[in-house]
């Protein structure tokens, strides 16, 4: 096995162990957890399967093969950071509506209690 | 159908406009007494809120500083749930004289249009822009019109009226950091009419314009890209 196969299986276990820990401890949803945990399978799983790695590699046309895993791993990361744009803008939009709502609210609870007093 | 009586709400998005707010309230009630009046305070530091209160207007005080747009779909969310048939937006800054509020409601009251726009370059007034300040209202002007398939000269007029049917459609798409020139084109893309009618605007009383020299070709860009956004959306009405 070589040194470049070793650190990459022992980094995919490293992540993997770090986000089911964090989902285990409720520090990270499930939903938003599930990108992660499959880019850390999937990373292991070609780090771990060589013959997968280079088969892939040599039908994309990359010379080499552990190079692979940058690119995968690259790929999954601008998938999650897309993910993240999506939510934060659900997030802020939602967050807009409450704060409108919270502040139309009070106005019309003043004007009621306005009118209760008199 | 024309009604007799339009319940008329004169929407005023404020953020620390405690110099100007109260003879903006005053002129609005001795121009509209029978109209309502929501001051929608968007986090001002300073006295906007108490000061619009002690004057009898109604005051939205939004939890934190939401930005121009946020604000101004608050007082069009507050419309809705009042049932107002025409919602007029004026500054807080004092740069919209409350005289001419009657000049954007007459072709809204007569239907003849769902939004009507102040231009202030429809006649010659007061009002002369600096040389940089004039190419972007040229270029928004002609890219709107273009748009829109109107001609529209002041496309980043605050200063406008709008029907029942528009006020519910802000008051679920209304854009956020600058809304004017977008509002617009969304409302055209819903398939709203727009007009345009001549008023005189004022210096402002107070406080600074939202946009200082050096955020002027920032703001040019950030609006001609949210327009070309904006037509890639898909608008419901």
């Amino acid at each position: 096995m070589q040194l470049v196969q070793v650190i990459a299986i022992i980094f995919s276990v490293g992540l993997l162990i770090g986000i089911v820990d964090l989902i285990r401890r409720g520090m990270i949803k499930e939903q938003y957890a599930l990108l992660w945990l499959a880019s850390a399978v999937i990373l292991l799983i070609l780090s771990v399967w060589r013959g997968l790695l280079d088969k892939i590699a040599l039908a994309t046309g990359i010379a080499y093969p552990p190079s692979l895993l940058f690119l995968v791993a690259f790929l999954f990361l601008l998938l999650i950071v897309l993910h993240f744009s999506v939510i934060i803008s659900d997030f802020s939009e939602r967050n807009k509506r409450l704060g409108q709502e919270v502040a139309i609210l009070k106005t019309m609870f003043e004007q009621y209690k306005k009118g209760n007093e008199k | 159908m024309v009604k007799m009586s339009n319940k008329v709400l004169i929407i005023i998005p404020a953020y620390n406009e405690a110099e100007s707010i109260e003879d903006v309230i005053s002129a609005v009630k001795k121009e509209l007494p029978d109209a309502g009046i929501v001051v929608i305070n968007d986090g001002s530091r300073d006295a906007t809120s108490s000061l619009s209160k002690r004057l009898g207007a109604t005051v939205a005080d939004l939890p934190y500083n939401m930005g121009i747009g946020a604000a101004m779909q608050t007082g069009y969310k507050y419309a809705v749930l009042n049932d107002y048939d025409i919602a007029v937006q004026v500054d807080g800054d004092g740069q919209h004289p409350p005289d001419q509020i009657n000049y954007l409601i007459g072709p809204i009251s007569k239907g003849k249009a769902d939004m009507v726009i102040g231009s202030r370059f429809l006649e010659m007034g007061e009002y002369h822009p600096s040389l940089a300040r004039n190419i972007g209202i040229k270029i928004f002007s002609t890219v709107i019109s273009l748009i829109t398939g109107r001609k529209i000269t002041d496309t980043t007029s605050g200063f406008r009226a709008v029907n029942k049917g528009a006020i519910r459609f802000f008051a679920q798409n209304y854009p956020d950091d600058y809304p004017e020139v977008e509002a617009i084109v969304l409302l055209c893309k819903a398939g709203f009419n727009i007009m345009e009618t001549a008023v005189r605007m004022k210096e402002r009383t107070g406080g600074k314009s939202s946009i200082t020299a050096l955020q002027g070709v920032y703001y040019m860009v950030k609006v001609l890209l949210s327009i070309f956004i904006d037509m890639l959306k898909r608008v419901k009405r």
